[in-house]
């Protein structure tokens, strides 16, 4: 039986307008194949979470350049989880500073990819990682 | 001064050049600019042949203003060093003011947080998170009191990086300066008020487009009227370069939304000399060395241009470009953050030799964090520099005459003038954003440039080149997460002690004035005196004139 495409959602939680990245990211993604919905600026993590079941995605992608990172992620994660998507790989991008990693991924975000990540790695990490845990279960 | 060249040209290409790129060709089939400009190998005055001195060159502060917009320049006075600051509450970035002015800073720049720019008060469900991050908090006139205590602004200038409600804080900056006894007419300083490039590349919009020029309309009206010396608008670049565009498209974009804010200004039935002395501008410098110095008097040359023969200004004032300039967020790295300062300080001479009228250097640290404050006085130093040891700073447009600069400048307005006409064609820069022609022009740049990194067709040293295995920096600026808490804490005391009527009476009237036509800015003055928050005064607004939703992208 041949896989679906990979689905990912590209999302921008909170008030943070630096959207270049997440375009660029979500861009790299199609062209490597992937089924990418972007939802622009200003999504809450219900909304966030909302549009990934209603997308059924493999893949939700957060981005933010704001500092609210700390906050947002965690709260995506969990509002995710509230819908069932547990199964959900979650990252994220942005201005994160490494002191801050370890609270994110502890929080359920599988992986972090700060500025001047090449978009050919994070298409590799989803694939691998997606793929990893497809022989997992 | 051109007789024979070409031939003698011809000549050095066959014997002297021809030989040696045989044997040793180029490093590149060719090179372009960072935007992509074609550069070629040398340039002689056969590529200026067209120039002609005094239509296209001319003099400092005369049109076409393309040496300078003062006939003085550095020698009169430098530029203004302005280093864009702030971060948790107005307690902290009081502090941080204090610190910059007291170490040689000419002018104040303030950041606020996304609530802010967005019209939530900090205790708003959608502010969570964000209070304090990117910016100073400010929900009344009484954290913009604090903000600017011991700061005379009656002697200061100010710009103001705030655009959807522009007008809510520009009230609260003369509620203060009337607080301390300044005259309303005497303040100096800016407002951004530029919301077009919010649609497409900043984000921090409230309402739709028609309301939203309105607002912008109503500053520069009111600016106008009452208080003269104040920048009415800083209409940016800036954020359109970091979101990705080339240095053509970002002239371009610019001067086109310029072009729509003139004729919004026309239609309320203002003369162009009445207002267009005070319209600003601010553009962000790269790290393209040449191309930005061009770019700078590129687009000070078309805007005098479009000044004189579009909108028919008579008065030289109105023709000058005016612009403030940053260093490119976008071309820091995080890797090897120290190398930041090397390329901030290319950047910063760029912007001198382009002769920009007051600048932003970034601080090292900017790709991971906000500033801390040694990295923020490297960035001050490194302005100190260019301006007292460097020499460039003696003599005015130093480069003007080069044939490559001379060239590159002539090429860039061409192109930008070429875009201008198409947006012209779609029925100006508002009726371009909703189509998302910009944005989609934006975002092809942006994933060209990036495809060009990642094959390594450009360099980016620490990042596809000269890479290093690096420990994690140490020193990063924090923002106090307590900031919310304490917010909150004054919002509630603020709605407790002030009077309720007469703050819900001006806020009706608000209401009105905005379901009518007249000129919304005494009313939110009137508002902010009676203690309405800035979350309430847009909520009035957010009533009359509905929130701008963005198109389904991508």
């Amino acid at each position: 039986m041949q896989q679906r495409p990979i689905r990912v959602l590209i999302a921008k939680p909170g008030l943070d307008g630096h959207d270049r990245g997440a375009k660029v990211v979500a861009r790299a993604l199609r062209d490597a194949g992937m089924e990418v919905i972007y939802t622009g600026l200003r999504q809450t993590p219900a909304q966030i979470a909302a549009t990934a079941l209603q997308e059924d995605v493999d893949v939700v992608g957060l981005s933010s350049l704001s500092g609210a990172h700390r906050t947002l992620f965690p709260r995506v994660v969990e509002s995710l989880r509230e819908k069932g998507l547990e199964d959900v790989l979650v990252i994220g991008g942005g201005i994160i500073p490494a002191g801050d990693i370890p609270a994110l991924k502890a929080a359920g975000v599988a992986e972090v990819f700060g500025p001047g990540t090449p978009t050919s790695r994070v298409v590799e990490y989803i694939r691998t990682e997606l793929e990893k845990r497809r022989k997992a279960s | 001064m051109t007789e024979g060249l070409g031939e003698a040209r011809k000549r050095w290409e066959d014997t002297v050049l021809g030989p040696v790129l045989k044997r040793y060709p180029e490093r590149q089939p060719e090179f372009t600019t960072i935007s992509g400009l074609p550069l070629e190998r040398l340039y002689t005055p056969e590529h200026v042949r067209d120039l002609d001195y005094l239509r296209d060159t001319g003099f400092p502060g005369e049109y076409p203003f393309t040496r300078g917009v003062q006939p003085t320049m550095y020698r009169g006075r430098l530029w203004t060093m302005r280093q864009y600051a702030g971060f948790g509450s107005a307690v902290e970035t009081n502090r941080r003011f204090h610190y910059l002015l007291e170490q040689g800073q000419t002018g104040l720049s303030v950041a606020f947080d996304l609530p802010t720019q967005v019209g939530y008060d900090s205790d708003h469900p959608m502010a969570e998170g964000e209070v304090g991050r990117v910016g100073v908090a400010i929900d009344s006139v009484e954290d913009m009191e604090i903000l600017f205590r011991g700061i005379p602004l009656g002697r200061v200038s100010t710009s103001m990086t705030i655009n959807a409600p522009a007008a809510v804080l520009l009230a609260m900056y003369q509620a203060v300066a009337e607080e301390q006894g300044v005259d309303p007419a005497s303040l100096q300083g800016t407002v951004q008020n530029d919301i077009l490039k919010e649609y497409v590349a900043r984000g921090t919009y409230i309402f739709p487009p028609g309301p939203s020029l309105r607002l912008v309309t109503d500053v520069i009206e009111y600016c106008s009227q009452r208080l003269p010396e104040w920048n009415s608008i800083s209409i940016s670049g800036y954020h359109m370069r970091e979101a990705g565009c080339t240095a053509v498209q970002e002239v371009a974009f610019t001067l086109a939304n310029a072009i729509c804010y003139v004729e919004a200004a026309r239609e309320r039935g203002l003369e162009v000399d009445a207002f267009a002395r005070r319209l600003s501008f601010f553009f962000n410098c790269h790290i393209d060395f040449l191309e930005e110095i061009a770019k700078f008097r590129a687009a000070r040359r078309l805007w005098a241009r479009i000044m004189k023969e579009r909108f028919g200004a008579r008065d030289p004032r109105s023709m000058m470009l005016r612009f403030h300039t940053q260093t490119a967020g976008c071309s820091l790295t995080a890797q090897q953050p120290e190398n930041n300062v090397v390329r901030v300080a290319l950047q910063a001479l760029a912007a001198v030799l382009g002769g920009t009228q007051s600048l932003h250097t970034n601080s090292m640290d900017e790709a991971l964090a906000l500033p801390s404050e040694k990295a923020v006085r490297i960035a001050l130093r490194t302005q100190q520099i260019i301006a007292y040891e460097s020499g460039v700073a003696s003599t005015i447009d130093p480069l003007a005459g080069s044939y490559c600069l001379e060239s590159l400048t002539r090429r860039i307005e061409e192109e930008a003038e070429a875009y201008i006409r198409k947006i012209d064609d779609m029925g100006g820069s508002v009726r371009a954003i909703e189509r998302g022609y910009i944005q989609k022009e934006i975002h092809e740049a942006a994933y060209r440039y990036q495809m060009e990194v990642e094959r390594k067709e450009r360099l980016v040293v620490g990042v596809n080149a000269f890479e290093e295995a690096e420990e994690p920096p140490t020193g990063l600026l924090e923002v106090d997460p307590a900031v919310a808490e304490q917010q909150r804490a004054a919002l509630e005391r603020l709605r407790a002690e002030r009077d309720g009527d007469a703050c819900r009476r001006a806020l009706e009237d608000l209401e009105r004035a905005a379901q009518g036509t007249g000129n919304l800015v005494p009313p939110i003055l009137e508002a902010v005196r009676a203690r309405c928050t800035l979350g309430e005064i847009c909520d009035t607004l957010r009533g009359v004139f509905g929130e701008y939703r963005a198109p389904g992208e991508m």
